[in-house]
């Protein structure tokens, strides 16, 4: 899996401009195992107030076939991670700095047709609300096939019976007749089904989705995901999955990215992180999720919110609402340190790292 | 499906009903009918007679009845200005208006909407800003100046059009048409274009704001992450549902131009019904203006009436009988 | 007050304004010709309407830049020797206060009748609807015409004169609510649910006041949108029904009068009669409009 984080440099980085400029040997190197490797990818927006920086350098991988969930707060950064990778960042959003590599080959800088042959074909999006992600215009077999003849060279009776094929194996009954249905005529569950089958029409490597059962019953949504998961091992397709339910992570996911202001925190195995996170965003996190097999009085919970974009404070951005906090958090920002199969962004841990050595 | 159109059928014989009651009161009330019919010659003998006559001692039900019944069959008594039979003045000249308000409407669609969609698809072009400027120069113009203006450089200083009246026509029918005709193609022009250069304008700023909110919708989002061609993009989704509200649009628009071919037919002496209901008011001459009103919103409620089924046709959400019928989207 | 002009100044719409280029344009160019209108008194170099000063003499003098123009009359005389430039600004004036005033009628009807019928739901909300539906599917300057043209008839003639301005700016304004009615109702339906209205039902407050001091205020931004539009259409369509002689008469001439009465000096090649009002009444439409436009973008909040 993810056995490239092991070549760190531990030497100590005193700031982000020469921690930038050291960019390339640090968290994911060139594996090509690897489907998706993303290193200090920055996205700024320019606005009338000014130039926020929405990414500020996140790294991450995502090994063939694997799961990786994206989790965080609104506005941590998460869904604009994935439509950078997408290539569908709307301005006056862009990539500022950083890399996107699509199975070792770099792909953030591609002009729009070549990456549109990409979209669909490696790489496949499944959005959060399946009603307005279908054109109601058009039957569900018009959309499916449409997709599967414009990257497979294929003629459209026989993309049709893929289609067919696909909507049967996305679980919706009677698929010979409801692919001449609309939209409209399936519920919600369905539909994200036939979003699913859209999505991987074209046999992707990658699936980015987001949020994709956070618009359904909740009932609905343990089968969504399941689908998904199946689906993806099937097809040999990795999943980046991002979400705010870490519920979801827990169940579907073999690592998991923690975001956090426009910066990943951490980064692991589901059970380590789960279990011993490290950063103390994550221990929040975590801590601030109900058990049933555990008893509390009261909800644990991260005193104070996430910051705005225009006032991200100097050093760790998570540094005011730290309970561990120290004087260099507030000064210094912490890069991405490899502790075991994890990373994480946290001074306290490189204290920790130096003092065991 | 059946109960929608019984539904419309029945609103739109409301509102005709309003109408003619509203032609009605008109008739009877605004001015004196036996001074209508007499004019000024009548002895108060005949007054009382016609008076009789006419009905206009019954309870008004009845003349309401009376009127409606008259009204159906196109019968509107004479006109006061003409003395002429008003269904007859009135068959006379529907169809040079129809001639000219068609030419206006396609004329309006087959420029506005490719112009609209170029300058959704091309909006930050130099072309598109320009399009756009003088598209607002378009809604910014009364459609009488517009006319005024094109008498001025093709009629006066450069001579090549006709400005006045329809040149020459064929009879076919009942019907008269200056399309079989050079002159009557010529004479054509200036008005035509004059009643249509409004619409254009309106057609490209709203294809091109209809289609640039399509383009921001999640399922023209989740077609280009499915790495879809950028034709089949534009023309094959976003066109088909800008077009959608459009055609409701533009339908409605049609009784626009043909209310405003009233002005355009003054200007241009274009012997339509809009020029003899303009001169019908200026001389209160009631007949003609109840009658006019009465067919107008005849072909009003017709025009609705189509483009609501027009919209069930296209709209598949509303065939399923699903969905709020909404007049948008 | 200052303090409330100041923080203006420092706000989204006063920035948007000042770094639209179109925007600051219309607005020198509208100020100029409200100026030039409302200024009228002051500003025209002659008075059109003191028959002691017009001259049948200088009748049909051409504009300044021809051979035959005089700097007496700079955009050249009418018929009657009248100096146009003056007759254009009162003109501008008269156009001006009709279509003011119908806007700020339709506006007022239309906030009412859409405030009471978002509110009070039911039958009454049915009933203005269906009027207002009916009402905008046929053409607005069919039922300003239609107004007028009733009038025309109902009214003596020589009282027509005296009640051309009223009835004009009636029946604009009487065509012209129902656009407003519909926005301000949906906007009202959805206030209707928010806490801040439930609340003040539950301390007591009575359903008008609840509908004037919290909820018009929240209605307001597409209505202003709204009445910039309707402004031009105003000014377009009293033009228009001036033109066709069923509108302001030429003792105390419109734009669109003008236009008409010069109309007929077209061939014989006197154009600047008809022309200049024309040109003027474009320049006024046009401004408006460009405000409108900038204002309903300035206004979007989605576009930012």
């Amino acid at each position: 899996m993810s056995n490239n984080m092991n070549n760190q440099g531990l030497s100590n980085r005193t700031d982000d401009v020469t921690a930038a400029a050291n960019a390339t040997d640090r968290v994911a190197t060139n594996d090509p195992t690897n489907v998706l490797e993303v290193k200090n990818l920055s996205v700024e927006f320019t606005t009338r107030h000014g130039t926020l920086k929405a990414l500020n350098e996140v790294s991450f991988s995502i090994a063939a076939g694997e799961v990786v969930g994206v989790v965080g707060e609104s506005g941590a950064g998460k869904s604009l991670t994935g439509a950078a990778i997408i290539g569908l960042l709307e301005p006056p959003g862009r990539i500022s700095g950083g890399e996107i590599l699509l199975a070792g080959r770099r792909i953030d800088q591609l002009p729009d047709d070549q990456m549109r042959k990409i979209r669909g074909r490696e790489i496949g999006a499944i959005f959060q609300d399946p009603l307005t992600s279908l054109n109601p215009l058009y039957t569900v077999g018009h959309q499916i096939t449409e997709t599967i003849v414009t990257h497979l060279p294929l003629t459209w009776s026989q993309g049709r019976n893929r289609a067919i094929e696909l909507l049967e194996a996305t679980g919706i009954p009677a698929a010979r007749e409801r692919i001449d249905h609309y939209p409209h005529q399936f519920s919600g569950g369905m539909r994200q089904r036939v979003v699913i089958a859209l999505a991987l029409a074209a046999e992707p490597k990658l699936i980015v989705a987001d949020e994709p059962t956070t618009a359904l019953d909740v009932s609905i949504q343990a089968q969504i995901i399941e689908l998904l998961k199946k689906l993806c091992r099937e097809q040999g397709a990795a999943v980046m999955l991002i979400t705010h339910d870490m519920g979801v992570i827990a169940e579907t996911a073999d690592r998991v990215v923690v975001m956090y202001a426009g910066r990943i925190a951490e980064v692991g195995k589901v059970r380590d992180v789960i279990h011993a996170p490290r950063h103390p965003y994550t221990v929040g996190l975590m801590g601030s999720i109900p058990s049933i097999h555990q008893h509390v009085e009261r909800l644990v919970q991260i005193d104070g919110t996430m910051p705005r974009l225009n006032a991200i404070p100097q050093g760790c951005a998570f540094n005011p609402r730290c309970v561990k906090v120290m004087d260099r958090c507030k000064l210094e920002r912490p890069e991405l340190h490899t502790l075991g199969s994890s990373q994480v962004a946290c001074w306290l841990h490189t204290e920790v790292e130096k003092n065991e050595r | 499906m059946f109960a929608f159109i019984l539904r419309r059928l029945i609103q739109a014989a409301g509102v005709l009903l309003a109408v003619a009651l509203l032609a009605f009161v008109l008739f009877q009330y605004v001015g004196d009918p036996v001074m209508i019919m007499l004019g000024q010659e009548g002895t108060p003998t005949e007054r009382d007679q016609l008076r009789k006559d006419l009905g206009l001692n019954d309870p008004v039900i009845v003349q309401f009845y009376h009127f409606l019944s008259n009204a159906i069959q196109g019968d509107f008594g004479l006109s006061l200005r003409q003395g002429q039979k008003v269904s007859t003045l009135l068959r006379e000249r529907l169809p040079a208006t129809l001639e000219l308000s068609i030419a206006a409407a396609l004329i309006a669609l087959l420029v506005g909407l490719p112009l609209g969609v170029y300058t959704a698809l091309k909006r930050h072009g130099k072309l598109s800003q320009a399009l756009l400027a003088f598209s607002l120069l378009g809604v910014s113009l009364p459609t009488f100046l517009i006319g005024i203006l094109l008498i001025l450089i093709f009629s006066v200083s450069l001579g090549w059009l006709p400005s006045y009246g329809r040149g020459d026509t064929i009879k076919l029918g009942w019907w008269t048409t200056g399309l079989l005709t050079k002159s009557g193609w010529t004479h054509l022009v200036l008005p035509a274009v004059t009643l249509s250069l409004f619409q254009v304008a309106l057609v490209l700023r709203l294809v091109r704001s209809e289609m640039l909110e399509v383009l921001r919708t999640d399922y023209i989002k989740f077609a280009r992450a499915r790495g879809l061609t950028r034709r089949a993009i534009h023309f094959g989704h976003a066109l088909k549902n800008t077009l959608v509200p459009v055609i409701t649009i533009m339908g409605l628009q049609l009784g626009g131009i043909i209310a405003f071919a009233i002005v355009t037919e003054t200007v241009f002496q274009w012997p339509g019904m809009g020029l003899l209901f303009i001169q019908a008011v200026q001389f209160a001459d009631i007949p003609v203006m109840a009658a006019y009103l009465c067919l107008i919103s005849l072909i009003f409620v017709l025009i609705n009436l189509t483009v609501d089924l027009l919209y069930f046709a296209v709209d598949p959400r509303l065939r399923a009988g699903l969905g709020k019928h909404s007049g948008g989207h | 007050m200052r303090a409330a002009l100041a923080k203006f100044w420092e706000g989204d719409l006063a920035w948007s304004w000042r770094h639209t280029p179109v925007a600051i344009v219309a607005t020198i160019l509208l100020a100029i010709l409200l100026i030039a209108s409302f200024g009228a008194d002051v500003l025209a170099p002659h008075n059109p309407f003191d028959l002691a000063t017009i001259n049948l003499i200088d009748a049909l003098k051409p504009p300044v830049w021809h051979t035959d123009g005089t700097q007496e009359y700079l955009l050249g005389t009418d018929s009657q020797g009248r100096d146009l430039l003056s007759a254009l600004m009162y003109g501008m004036r008269v156009s001006l206060l009709i279509g003011l005033a119908a806007v700020t009628g339709a506006m007022f009807l239309g906030i009412v009748l859409g405030l009471i019928s978002g509110y009070a739901g039911g039958r009454v909300d049915a009933l203005i609807m269906r009027i207002a539906d009916v009402q905008l599917s046929f053409p607005a300057i069919l039922i300003a015409l239609l107004i007028d043209g009733v009038a025309r008839v109902v009214v003596p003639g020589d009282m027509h004169e005296v009640i051309a301005f009223p009835v004009l700016v009636g029946a604009i304004a009487l065509a012209g609510w129902p656009q407003y009615a519909r926005t301000v109702r949906g906007s009202t339906l959805v206030e209707k649910n928010r806490e801040y209205v439930q609340a003040a039902r539950v301390i007591g407050i009575s359903s008008p006041v609840i509908m004037f001091r919290h909820v018009l205020p929240n209605v307001l931004g597409p209505v202003l949108v709204l009445a910039t539009v309707h402004l031009a259409t105003a000014i377009i369509t009293e033009a228009t029904l001036s033109f066709l002689g069923v509108g302001v008469p030429p003792t105390s001439p419109s734009l669109g009068t003008l236009i008409r009465v010069g109309n007929d000096f077209l061939f014989s090649g006197e154009w600047w009669i008809t022309i200049f009002p024309g040109a003027a009444l474009v320049l006024l439409v046009l401004s408006v409009n460009l405000l409108g436009d900038w204002l309903r973008d300035a206004l979007n909040p989605r576009l930012n």
